[in-house]
C-alpha cells in the first residue's frame, strides 16, 4: 500500500531552507504525506527536523521552497493559520495551562468535549474528570489530553513529536493503535521518534534529514532500521551498539549504595536494592509505579515515611539536595527543565554544584573553574556554539549539560531518570559510552529507563519495580524485553529475597 | 519552543550596555541641543552627584530582582539609617552612631529573609510589609529622641556635597562600592547563585543550593546598601526627615529595570543599573528644562520610561 511517490499528497514540501544568520538550518529539505499516510521524520540532532516542523505548524517562516497543502501553495503565517489549513501538532512540550481545569482547558481551544472525551478514553484514561487541575495530572497523562484534543479538532495531518516519549508501555500500545485508526480514517499523520520499534509497527514511510537536507524517502519494511540509522549518521558511523557480557562482582565488597524497606507518598511501598561501585543498575517500570519516590527521596528531594539509605554501609538521611550530593549521590531529573539554567550559559550550568556550599560563596577561581568546565565538555562531547544560554542548546546537548554538571564536580554515585527520552541516537550512544566509563572508573549509577532495550545497551543489572516494590532482579545480558516487559506488568513476581543472590556470577 | 534571535537581538543581547550607553548619550546631545552651553563640568559633577544616590539604592533593586525578588524596603531602610544616625551623633559620636544605625538595615533585611525564605511570601508584599513596619517604629523612635535633636556629621556632608578637582567626593565611596558589586555578582560564588536562583530555583536546589542561605545573606546586604546609601544621601541633602530617602524607591527600582534587569529573575546586572540611574537623571533635567507643567512632566517621565524598557526588552530578546 505504500510508494515513494505518493499518489496526489495532501501535503507537499520541496526544497525549503532556512538560515538563522550564518547558520543554514535548513538547506534543502522536502516531505510529501498523502491522504491516511503515517510517515516518520526522522534525523539525529541539528538535521532540521525542529525547524521543518515549526516551519510547517506556523511558528517560523522558510526562507525558499515550496509548501503545498491539497495543491495549493500556502504560505502558513502563523500557527492559527496552520490549523486553519488542517494541520494540528502536538508538541513534546505539554500545551496546557497549569493553573486552569480540563475544561477550561478545552474551551479556551476551542476543542469540542464530547468528542475529547471519546478520545482520552480510548486512549486509555476513562476515569479523566474535567474539573481536574492540568496541573496536578502526571506527565504522561497531559501527553493524552494533548493529543485527544489534536484528534478531536478532525485534522487533515496530525503532527506528533515525540508523542510517546514520557508514556509508560500500555498507554503507548493504545496511542499506536489510535493512530493507526486515525489513518485508516484518512487522516494523515507526520510521527517524529527516536523508537525504531513504533515507526516499523506503525509508519508507511520515513522521510530521513540529515544536516538540512532530505538524504532518504524509504518504505518501512523489515530491516529498515539499519538503513535509515545509516542515512541518519551518514556514511560509516551505523551499527548497533552490542550489549556486554555480564560482569564479575566481587565477593565481599561493601556496597556503595543499599536500601532497605523505603517508602514514600502513596505509591513507594518497599524497595530494597544494592547498588555496587563500578555498577550500573537498571530501574524499569511502568508510569508511576513508585520509580519518581525512588530517585527523588535518594536525592534528596523527597522525604520517606520509611526504610533506610545506607551510603558506604553508613546509615544516611536526606534533608535537602546538599546533604545527598554530600554523600556522593547526585541526580540527574527526567525532566531537564528542572534541571537547568535555561537562561543561563553552558559553563554557568556546569559550575553551579561547585559554588553551591557556603565556603564557596567568595571569589570564583575563573581559570581553574574554565580548566574544570571544559574537561567536562570535553568529555561530553558538548556542542558549544550556542554556549551563551543553555536554552538556544539542542535537546541532546541540554541534557549532556545535566550530565556534565556532575562530571565537573566529580562523580560518586549517579541516579539517572531516564538520561535519553527524546534525544537522537548518536547522542544516546554517547550517553551509553559515558556511563560505562564512569563505572569503570568507580562511579555507582543507578539509571531508570523508559525504553527496555537500554538495560541490554547500558546496564549490569536490572530490578524491576511494579506497585512500589521491587518484582525482579535480572542481569542486564539475560534481560529480554518480553521478559522485562511482563515483570514490569507484575505478571514474573519472584520472592523477594533475591538481595542475598550475590553469587549469580 | 524558543524563538530563533536575529543577529542583531544576539548581538545586543551579549553586550546588552551598548544601547544603554547610546541612549545616555543622545539624551545629553539633546540637552545641550536645547539649551546649549548647559553640559559643562559643572553640571557632569552634579548629574553624578545625584545620580550616585540613586545607582546604590537601585543596587538593592538589581541584585534582588536577579532571584526574581525586589526590596520595597530599600527607601524606608535608607531613611531609618539616615535618621538614626542623625539623632544618634549627639548622644554616641560619629562612628558609633553610623556603626549602631546600621542595625535597624540589617534587622529588616533579615526579617525580609525570613519571610521569603521561610514563610515564602512574595518578596514584593514581604518587603512592603517590612517597610510599612518600619515607618511605623521610626515613628515611635522619633518621639523619644526629639529632646537631643539631630545632626549631620561633616564627614557626611563632606562625602555628599563636596568637589574635588570638580567632581564630587561621593564617586570616592561609589567607585569602590561599583567595583565590588560588579566583580561580586559574575566571579563570586554568591553572586553566581543569585543569577541561578532567577533562573531556576528548584535547580538551584538540586544542585546543593540551600537557598534560604543566599536570601538571607542577600536581603541583609540590600538592607545594608540601602543604610549607606541613607547615610550618603543625608550628607547630600543635610536634613534628615521621616521620608528623607522613601521617594527614591520607585526611581530606583525604574534604574534596574530600564538599565535591563529582568524583574523576573536571572538576567542583568549592575553595569546596566548605572547607566540606567543616569539615564533617569539626565531624563529628570531635560524634562525640568522643557516648558511644560509638572503634571505632564510625570506622564512624559513615565511614558519615556515604559517605551525605553520595551524596547530594550525587545532588542535584547528577553521576551
Amino acid at each position: 500500500m505504500t510508494q515513494i511517490l505518493p499518489r496526489s499528497p495532501l501535503l507537499n514540501a520541496q526544497g525549503v531552507s532556512k538560515r538563522f544568520g550564518a547558520v543554514a538550518a535548513l538547506k534543502d529539505a522536502s516531505l510529501s504525506l498523502a491522504k491516511g499516510e503515517i510517515v516518520a521524520l526522522m534525523g539525529a540532532n541539528g538535521a532540521g527536523k525542529s525547524t521543518l516542523v515549526k516551519i510547517l505548524t506556523g511558528a517560523l517562516r522558510h526562507d525558499n521552497g515550496q509548501i503545498l497543502i491539497k495543491g495549493q501553495d500556502r504560505r502558513i503565517g502563523s500557527p492559527r493559520a496552520a490549523r486553519r489549513a488542517g494541520l494540528v501538532p502536538v508538541y513534546q512540550e505539554p500545551s496546557l495551562i497549569p493553573d486552569l481545569d480540563v475544561r477550561d482547558n478545552l474551551r479556551l481551544g476551542d476543542t469540542p468535549v464530547e468528542p475529547f472525551l471519546h478520545w482520552v478514553s480510548e486512549l486509555g484514561l476513562p476515569d479523566l474528570r474535567l474539573d481536574a487541575m492540568i496541573g496536578r495530572l502526571p506527565l504522561a497523562s497531559l501527553r493524552i489530553l494533548d493529543l485527544a484534543r489534536a484528534i478531536a479538532a478532525e485534522p487533515d495531518v496530525l503532527l506528533l513529536d515525540e508523542m510517546t516519549a514520557a508514556l509508560p508501555a500500555d498507554l503507548v500500545d493504545r496511542v499506536l493503535t489510535v493512530v493507526r485508526a486515525q489513518a485508516d480514517a484518512g487522516r494523515s499523520v507526520i510521527y517524529i521518534s527516536h523508537r525504531f520499534t513504533e515507526i516499523s509497527t506503525l509508519c508507511d514511510r520515513a522521510t530521513v534529514l540529515r544536516d538540512g537536507v532530505t538524504v532518504g524517502d524509504l518504505p518501512i519494511e523489515p530491516g529498515i532500521e539499519e538503513r535509515i540509522v545509516e542515512l541518519m549518521l551518514g556514511a560509516g558511523v551505523a551499527s548497533a551498539a552490542q550489549s556486554r557480557p555480564p560482569k564479575p562482582r566481587p565477593a565481599g565488597q561493601k556496597p556503595r549504595l543499599s536500601v532497605r524497606g523505603l517508602a514514600a507518598g502513596t505509591k513507594l511501598t518497599d524497595v530494597s536494592f544494592d547498588l555496587h561501585a563500578g555498577e550500573v543498575l537498571g530501574v524499569v517500570a511502568l508510569e508511576g509505579q513508585g520509580q519518581d519516590e525512588v530517585f527523588d527521596v535518594l536525592a534528596g528531594a523527597r522525604k520517606s515515611l520509611r526504610g533506610t539509605v545506607l551510603v558506604k554501609g553508613e546509615p544516611a538521611h536526606f534533608a535537602h539536595p546538599a546533604d545527598a550530593i554530600a554523600k556522593g549521590l547526585t541526580f540527574v531529573p527526567g525532566d531537564r527543565a528542572h534541571a537547568l539554567l535555561m537562561q543561563r550559559s553552558v559553563r554557568e550550568n556546569i559550575a553551579l554544584p561547585l559554588l553551591a556550599r557556603l565556603r564557596n560563596w567568595g571569589p570564583i577561581a575563573m581559570a581553574a573553574e574554565g580548566a574544570r568546565v571544559g574537561a567536562a565538555i570535553e568529555r561530553l562531547q558538548i556542542d558549544t556554539r550556542a554556549q551563551g544560554e543553555v536554552r538556544r542548546l539542542s535537546g541532546g546537548n541540554q541534557q549532556k549539560v545535566t550530565i556534565a554538571r556532575w562530571v565537573a564536580k566529580g562523580v560518586d554515585t549517579v541516579l539517572l531518570f531516564d538520561p535519553t527520552r527524546g534525544i537522537d541516537v548518536r547522542t544516546k550512544r554517547q550517553i551509553y559510552d559515558l556511563v560505562r566509563d564512569l563505572a569503570d572508573q568507580g562511579a555507582a549509577v543507578l539509571y531508570y529507563t523508559s525504553e527496555l532495550a537500554e538495560i541490554r545497551l547500558a546496564c549490569d543489572r536490572a530490578i524491576v519495580i511494579f506497585g512500589g516494590r521491587v518484582v525482579d532482579q535480572i542481569e542486564a545480558s539475560a534481560a529480554s524485553d518480553a521478559h522485562l516487559m511482563r515483570a514490569a506488568y507484575g505478571l514474573t513476581e519472584k520472592d523477594r529475597a533475591t538481595e542475598k543472590d550475590g553469587a549469580t556470577a | 519552543m524558543t524563538k530563533e534571535p536575529s543577529r542583531l537581538s544576539r548581538a545586543l543581547s551579549d553586550y546588552p550596555l551598548i544601547p544603554l550607553t547610546l541612549l545616555l548619550v543622545v539624551l545629553v546631545v539633546a540637552l545641550e541641543l536645547l539649551r546649549p552651553g548647559i553640559v559643562n563640568e559643572r553640571w557632569i559633577a552634579n548629574t553624578i552627584k545625584f545620580a550616585i544616590p540613586l545607582a546604590m539604592l537601585a543596587a538593592c533593586q538589581t541584585l534582588t530582582m536577579l532571584t526574581g525578588g525586589i526590596d520595597l524596603s530599600a527607601g524606608v531602610a535608607a531613611t531609618v539609617v539616615a535618621f538614626v544616625m542623625a539623632t544618634q551623633v549627639p548622644v554616641l559620636g560619629v562612628p558609633l552612631a553610623i556603626a549602631v544605625s546600621l542595625i535597624p538595615a540589617i534587622a529588616m533585611g533579615l526579617l525580609n529573609g525570613f519571610g521569603i525564605a521561610i514563610c515564602r511570601v512574595h518578596p514584593l508584599i514581604m518587603t512592603l510589609g517590612t517597610g510599612l513596619v518600619a515607618t511605623g517604629c521610626l515613628q515611635v523612635y522619633q518621639r523619644f529622641v526629639i529632646a537631643s535633636g539631630s545632626v549631620v556629621p561633616e564627614s557626611l556632608a563632606w562625602l555628599g556635597t563636596g568637589r574635588t578637582l570638580g567632581l564630587p567626593n561621593s564617586l570616592a565611596l561609589f567607585l569602590p562600592f561599583a567595583a565590588l558589586i560588579l566583580l561580586a555578582q559574575r566571579q563570586t560564588g554568591f553572586g553566581r547563585l543569585l543569577y541561578a536562583i532567577g533562573s531556576n530555583e528548584g535547580a538551584a536546589r538540586l544542585s546543593g543550593v540551600r537557598t534560604w542561605q543566599v536570601y538571607f545573606t542577600l536581603y541583609a546586604l540590600s538592607g545594608v546598601i540601602a543604610g549607606i546609601t541613607g547615610l550618603l544621601y543625608v550628607g547630600l541633602i543635610k536634613a534628615p526627615s521621616l521620608s528623607l530617602v522613601n521617594p527614591m524607591l520607585l526611581p530606583s527600582v525604574a534604574a534596574a529595570v530600564v538599565g535591563g534587569t529582568s524583574i523576573f529573575g536571572g538576567r542583568g546586572g549592575y553595569g546596566g543599573t548605572i547607566l540606567g540611574a543616569l539615564i533617569l537623571t539626565v531624563l529628570g533635567t531635560l524634562l525640568t528644562l522643557v516648558q511644560i507643567p509638572e503634571g505632564a512632566r510625570g506622564v512624559f517621565f513615565g511614558l519615556i520610561i515604559l517605551a525605553v524598557t520595551a524596547i530594550y526588552m525587545r532588542l535584547t530578546n528577553q521576551t
